[in-house]
């Protein structure tokens, strides 16, 4: 296994303005941040977010960086954590041209490198669609024909992020498929039962093991546990399946 | 001090230890690895120590648990920004391992189960500072969490306690491990914040 990163200007923090504030879900939304002299990144990397108070006292948080670069501008996707006293600044009192600071781009593994010729399996839980949504714009933005699949389990319809654009993007990126698991609420008119993510949905909406996928799979502990399970039960290589926990980080 | 973002007031902990800079407790336990999980048969199980001489040293399942126990009480600190505090481990002192093993070497590489490695000044591995565990608080370690064994190095970031460990090469020269590869610090200490490469 080899990764490798930028390392150039990881270890200094700068500041960030907000431009821009988009809703995606009740409890998501999509911040994007002016950061002058952004080196760039890779679909799939984070950041880290650090709020310092009137008397110094400071709070810092991961994020997933949400699209490929935009220059010397980048987006996060926040969800809400109960009690987060990160996650509630940035949702609730973070206003335009309100400085924060930010670190990276960090993390030089997950990551999908649009040089890449693999087709790519993305399995997504609730808020860990945001890197993996990073690669499929990633992939539009370089005009990579690789073949993605997205299969991205979430609670309820409301709670799907990105609602729209994935739906434009499975009909006009050609070579996406997004395919859906609700897992307590479904869609009116959706034929099936609202169930945690199974070996029928991996199997279905994802690649055989034969073409030799590179598959991402981002969420809650639980949820990459059990589909990087079922990856391997079904006969894809570990070190074809990169993964990334989501913990309650605040 | 950074730079104030407007209107931030944060949650302050009061009373309690001191946290390493950064940090934020927790009293989950979260995971950090970058693929499945290994499944490791005890049966088959084994920790190998190899010295750069080519001399090697390897213990199976019941051979490591038969060997002296200890039950370190520790805090530990995750690169990804939680501390949990009083942790309980049962396990062997790496002290015990390289009781009698004959090495120059002023570096360690630990590997793993599943590929993983991370590396290590030797020195951090000796003085009652470091262990192979196999069961956290009262029972066997879950294997998202590293089980059946994992290296125990609280005084560093986490991800230097390799999950699933298989062994450990004793090395001269440092040889960086899979995350210190993929950007983070070589060392990792929590104290002095050395998260990534260049801290």
């Amino acid at each position: 296994m080899t990764a490798t990163t930028t390392v150039a200007g990881l270890a200094s923090w700068r500041v960030a303005r907000l431009v821009q504030r988009r809703t995606e879900t009740p409890t998501a939304q999509t911040l994007i941040l002016h950061v002058p002299g952004w080196p760039g990144h890779l679909p799939g990397q984070h950041v880290d977010v650090r709020l310092t108070a009137e008397d110094g006292y400071q709070a810092a948080r991961s994020y997933s960086l949400a699209g490929p670069a935009d220059g010397d501008r980048i987006a996060l996707t926040v969800q809400r954590v109960p009690d987060g006293e990160v996650s509630s600044y940035l949702i609730d009192v973070y206003a335009e041209g309100y400085p924060v600071e930010v670190r990276g781009p960090l993390g030089g593994w997950f990551v999908w490198r649009p040089t890449e010729s693999a087709p790519v399996l993305l399995v997504a839980g609730g808020s860990g669609v945001v890197p993996l949504m990073a690669m499929i714009r990633a992939r539009r933005a370089a005009g990579s024909r690789v073949p993605f699949r997205l299969i991205y389990s979430v609670r309820t319809p409301a709670d799907v992020c990105y609602a729209d654009e994935l739906r434009r993007r499975a009909r006009d990126d050609q070579g996406l498929d997004v395919a859906y698991v609700y897992t307590r609420e479904v869609p009116e008119g959706w034929r099936g039962e609202p169930h945690r993510i199974g070996l029928a949905d991996v199997n279905t909406h994802g690649w055989p093991p034969e073409l030799e996928p590179l598959c991402y799979v981002c969420g809650p502990t639980g949820f990459v546990e059990t589909v990087a399970d079922l990856l391997v039960g079904l006969g894809h290589a570990n070190r074809r399946i990169r993964t990334e926990r989501f913990g309650p980080t605040g | 001090m950074g730079i104030v973002s407007p209107g931030f007031q944060g949650r302050r902990r009061t009373g309690g230890p001191a946290l390493p800079p950064g940090q934020y407790l927790t009293d989950d336990f979260p995971v950090l690895s970058a693929g499945p999980t290994p499944k490791v048969p005890l049966d088959t199980w084994e920790f190998v120590l190899s010295t750069e001489a080519g001399a090697e040293f390897r213990w199976t399942w019941p051979e490591l648990t038969g060997l002296p126990q200890e039950t370190p009480t520790v805090d530990i600190h995750c690169v990804t920004r939680w501390s949990k505090l009083g942790t309980r481990w049962q396990g062997v002192s790496l002290d015990t391992l390289l009781d009698g093993v004959d090495t120059a070497a002023r570096y360690a590489l630990a590997h793993s189960y599943g590929g993983y490695t991370t590396n290590l000044p030797l020195d951090d591995l000796r003085g009652g500072r470091a262990w192979v565990v196999h069961t956290y608080e009262d029972g066997p370690l879950p294997a998202e969490h590293g089980g059946p064994a994992r290296l125990l190095v609280p005084h560093l970031y986490f991800w230097k306690s390799a999950k699933w460990v298989h062994g450990i090469r004793l090395l001269v020269d440092d040889q960086p491990g899979f995350w210190e590869t993929a950007g983070y610090h070589d060392y990792g200490d929590p104290w002095r914040e050395q998260r990534y490469q260049g801290d």
